[in-house]
């Protein structure tokens, strides 16, 4: 795959201890290892995070589905996704980082594998966004959601004919109404002054 | 024939301004007569003043035998002080009034540059009728000027941002200053010993405190000069919060080396000691803001019985902090900027939405007020001097300033970068160095050197002067262009939408979630934990009652109306929703009083959103012709839209008919904006595929622990500017539509009295106005 993922010596060591933690030195890591993490519990999309170490999409193999359990380089591969970026790179370059990032986020959501994300998959999105929240209930969540959709509709398809039928959000349509959000700047993780062994929980 | 109406219309400008001048020069000459604002020349002005009272008196003493009954009397010292104050602030109004009629001259030069010079003309008349004159009072600037600028910028500072850039900030302040500090000390005490003759007698120390003097950047000039140019968020959260807490670090280093500066010597002690004095000053200052914020906050829970003297509270805490801070030579702006930033979001809770207008308006009026006033005084203080020029000592001394800002910066930069996940570019750079502009602080302080221990106070006065008017005019004025030819970033004009809000908050909550799965505790991390303390702890002792959770509702429920009113206009389906959405919006806007009856209704007024928005979204969603492929549930809606239209018609003209008094006054402003977007209308609808028609509104989903804090500050600003578009768009299409009139002329009043009620189209128009035209205009 492209260069500009590979990790730091200093991040995959960092990384690889922290894989022991989790997966109690073992070879491989399961979902009950990530989800006894006591911090990622208040987490409301905690198992849309969980789910993405497992799924198969974003291991950058071409595969598709869910896998049980996984490795250390399957697990370096997921993070990978949130490194910083390089400084001098090329606006090809930025746009694909861009692209990958969004690809990763777009499987978070894209949970059926249609390449599309359709009206109940978003609506069980925001739900789980809300469901910290307490004050608003299901329904509103629900509403939310049907408006982002119909703005997402307006945007990328603007005046939809009476015959019309918008099935859901594409990767394109994605990529488009996310445009401003500055993902490859956004999505990163510093792994500077990263000591597992000081925080370990 | 045009060319003599042009010059009819040029001399009716030059003759507006001309008036508006002459009768600020008039009133300033008839102030300045008895002028005596500072402390300078006041024996004269008793002496003049106590004559005119024993005349009058001696005239009261033989009233009973010499004359008939005074019919009218002349007795000005009894309204001397108040009169003078109010003389001047009047002349600061009017000449800001005075500014905007100068066409040409309010693009190019930033507001402070003209009053600078209007202060300069100011004193130079002062000076030619021979009167003394008033000088900017250190007491005065500190204790009166200062704090209004100070907390309007702390109340409204974006915490957002701010926390993010804290560390870049941070160092830039702190390392700056110092750095900046002892540059210009030695490099200029290097350059006196070379100089000789007069310089000679500059001492290391005295120029160490000139340096400190020099370097700090001013929060009140920055503002002022950064407020007009709109750069990207990040720039101007930058430099501004770098003027703010520098100020600690200025207060230390004045005192420190005023001090040594007295006694003449230094020992390590002593340096050591002062470093410790800056933490203290620092902390202590925060410290003190903190707790008279909380204080504040706990107040204004029980505040719900008098509402009227709920912003008094605000604005007396914060008061009370700046000058508790300044009792203990701590540092008073950090006080402050801490009380405002801990205040904020609990009092804006707790108290209604008028006295929040209320505190942001007259946060607004006296900060600008404060600022003009400032400008002025700067430009007469010019005039009065003394003055003592030397021109290698106020050369070195601009060219020292640049050079060592740009280093400084340069050099932080490097370090910074290291550290930043977002890189400071080399425009970003630029931008932070030449926008450090010095202002009436560093003035001030030179102002209150004591003479006796600096013989050469008179020659810093007139380089902290020189310099002042250098950022200010030559800084204040390329900065603009210089912004428009390096195609720096400005910024960004439309709010997010639905769509970004959510995502925004998604890769909130995942960047922290895969910071736990790392290990690591970062940025999100600590941010979440705030929020989640905040939420369960502190929330419940600061904000009364359902108030923690209700006001999100209320505007969540709100922004979402107007979204689907907005909606529903394009899609052409019929108004009959419309009454039934406002009249419950207006029913959660008269919440003050109603409070403990939102109590029980507020279950019932969720459903009746729920029903409201489902049945409003499937409307529109027909329209589209269904994009899932289950089938929707179809509720009761048409049945419901008619019975409750026919029900809250009779509201909607009760209401009428109390809002047409309030609305009367306030129906300049809609009307334009209506002319303006009928004009558009055909735009508006041929394309509302752009994303300018979705009126990017905010989603309030965060009532979720992350970001919360800060996202209830962009709510109400947000709400209310984009239910001011949303009223004017929503009245234009609907006149378009020709619908039953009375139904939409109520609906449009309702709307319009919906924004009235809700909230001001906030005090800084131009922002409003900018945003609107971006919209509508583009």
């Amino acid at each position: 795959m492209s260069i500009i993922f590979w990790l730091r010596r200093q991040d995959i060591v960092i990384l690889h201890n922290r894989f022991n933690q989790l997966s109690h030195n073992s070879d491989v890591l399961r979902r009950e290892d990530l989800r006894k993490i006591p911090d990622l519990a208040c987490n409301p999309i905690q198992s849309q995070i969980v789910e993405a170490f497992f799924d198969e999409r974003n291991f950058k193999k071409g595969g598709e589905g869910s896998v049980q359990e996984i490795g250390f380089e399957e697990f370096l591969t997921v993070m990978s996704y949130f490194r910083p970026p390089e400084t001098h790179l090329t606006a090809e370059q930025k746009e694909e980082i861009r692209r990958t990032k969004m690809r990763f986020l777009f499987n978070m959501h894209d949970t059926d594998n249609d390449g599309t994300i359709t009206l109940e998959e978003y609506r069980h999105v925001v739900e789980e966004l809300l469901s910290r929240s307490g004050s608003l209930g299901k329904e509103t969540a629900k509403s939310i959601a049907d408006a982002a959709m119909l703005e997402v509709a307006s945007i990328s398809m603007g005046r939809m004919g009476p015959d019309e039928f918008y099935a859901g959000i594409t990767f394109d349509h994605f990529l488009k109404i996310l445009k401003e959000l500055e993902i490859e700047t956004r999505m990163n993780i510093h792994f500077l002054n990263m000591d597992t062994t000081f925080f370990c929980k | 024939m045009t060319a003599r109406t042009r010059f009819c219309g040029g001399l009716l400008r030059i003759s507006r301004a001309l008036r508006t001048v002459a009768l600020s020069l008039v009133t300033g000459c008839v102030f300045s007569v008895h002028a005596s604002f500072g402390a300078v020349h006041g024996d004269n002005d008793t002496s003049h003043s106590s004559g005119h009272g024993t005349h009058t008196k001696t005239h009261n003493t033989t009233y009973p035998a010499t004359r008939a009954f005074p019919v009218l009397t002349v007795n000005y010292d009894h309204v001397r002080k108040p009169f003078e104050i109010s003389l001047w602030i009047l002349l600061a109004s009017l000449m800001k009034l005075g500014f905007h009629y100068i066409p040409r001259v309010s693009s190019v030069v930033p507001e402070s540059c003209v009053l600078i010079v209007v202060g300069l003309l100011v004193g130079g008349l002062i000076r030619l009728l021979g009167e003394t004159l008033p000088v900017l009072d250190t007491q005065l600037f500190f204790l009166c000027l200062l704090p209004p600028i100070i907390l309007d910028a702390g109340y409204f500072l974006p915490t957002r941002p701010f926390t993010e850039n804290l560390g870049t900030i941070l160092v830039f302040a702190v390392v700056g200053t110092v750095w900046n500090s002892f540059f210009i000390g030695v490099v200029l005490y290097g350059v006196c010993q070379i100089e000789g003759e007069q310089l000679a007698a500059v001492d290391l120390l005295a120029c160490l405190l000139f340096g400190s003097i020099a370097s700090a950047v001013d929060p009140v000039a920055v503002l002022a000069v950064f407020e007009e140019i709109h750069i990207n968020e990040l720039l101007h959260i930058l430099v501004f919060g770098e003027s703010l807490l520098n100020d600690a670090v200025t207060v230390v280093l004045y005192h420190l080396f005023e001090e040594f500066a007295s006694e003449g010597q230094v020992t390590v002690v002593d340096a050591c000691l002062g470093m410790v004095c800056f933490f203290v000053v620092a902390f202590g200052g925060i410290l003190v803001g903190t707790v008279f914020g909380l204080v504040a906050a706990v107040t204004s829970r029980f505040t719900a019985h008098s509402r009227v003297i709920e912003p008094l509270f605000v604005f007396l805490y914060s008061y009370m902090a700046y000058l508790s801070a300044e009792v203990f030579h701590l540092s008073g702006i950090m006080a402050l900027i801490a009380c405002g930033v801990v205040m904020r979001p609990y009092v804006e809770a707790n108290i209604s939405h008028k006295s929040y207008t209320t505190v942001k308006n007259v946060l607004k009026m006296w900060s600008s007020v404060s600022e003009t006033l400032i400008f002025i005084f700067l430009g007469v203080s010019t005039v009065a001097g003394p003055h003592s020029w030397n021109w290698a000592f106020v050369i070195i001394t601009i060219f020292l300033c640049l050079i060592s800002r740009v280093m400084g910066v340069v050099g932080l930069t490097f370090i910074i970068n290291k550290f930043r996940m977002v890189k400071l570019t080399g425009k970003d750079q630029f931008i932070v160095a030449y926008g450090g502009l010095r202002g009436a602080i560093a003035f001030s302080l030179a102002f209150l050197l004591p003479s006796d221990h600096f013989p050469m106070k008179n020659m810093f006065l007139t380089a902290i002067i020189t310099l002042i008017f250098f950022t200010v005019f030559v800084q204040g004025m390329t900065i603009r262009p210089l912004v428009d030819l390096l195609a720096v970033k400005k910024k960004k004009q439309t709010k997010f939408t639905i769509n970004e809000e959510i995502h925004s908050q998604f890769i909130n909550h995942m960047l922290s979630g895969i910071e736990n799965v790392c290990g690591h505790y970062g940025h999100h991390h600590w941010r979440d934990k705030l929020s989640r303390f905040n939420k369960y702890y502190v929330k419940k002792w600061l904000i009364a009652g359902e108030r923690s959770q209700e006001p999100q509702l209320i505007s969540f429920y709100n922004k979402l109306e107007l979204k689907q009113a907005l909606l529903v206009a394009e899609s052409g389906s019929a108004a009959n929703i419309g009454p039934g959405l406002s009249s419950a919006a207006l029913l959660s806007a008269q919440s003050q009083k109603q409070r403990t009856v939102m109590k029980n209704i507020s279950k019932e007024r969720e459903e009746e959103i729920r029903k409201i928005l489902r049945a409003n979204l499937q409307k529109t969603r027909q329209r589209l012709h269904s994009y899932n492929r289950h089938t929707l549930v179809l509720e009761e809606e048409d049945e419901w839209s008619t019975v409750q239209l026919r029900r809250q018609r009779v509201e909607l003209e009760k209401r009428m008919t109390h809002y047409l008094t309030v609305s009367a006054s306030g129906w300049d402003s809609p009307p334009v904006r209506r002319a303006r977007f009928q004009s558009d209308s055909q735009e508006y609808m041929a394309k509302p595929s752009a994303p300018v028609s979705i009126p990017a509104i905010n989603m309030e989903l965060v009532s979720a622990p992350p970001g919360s804090l800060a996202l209830l500050e962009e709510v109400t600003d947000q709400a209310q500017q984009s239910q001011d578009e949303g009223c004017g768009m929503h009245a234009n299409s609907h006149e378009e539509k020709s619908m039953k009139p009375n139904v939409t002329f109520a609906l449009e009043l309702e709307k319009q009295k919906l924004s009235r009620c809700l909230s001001d189209p906030g005090p800084n128009k131009i922002e409003v106005e900018a945003e609107e035209k971006e919209h509508f205009l583009s």
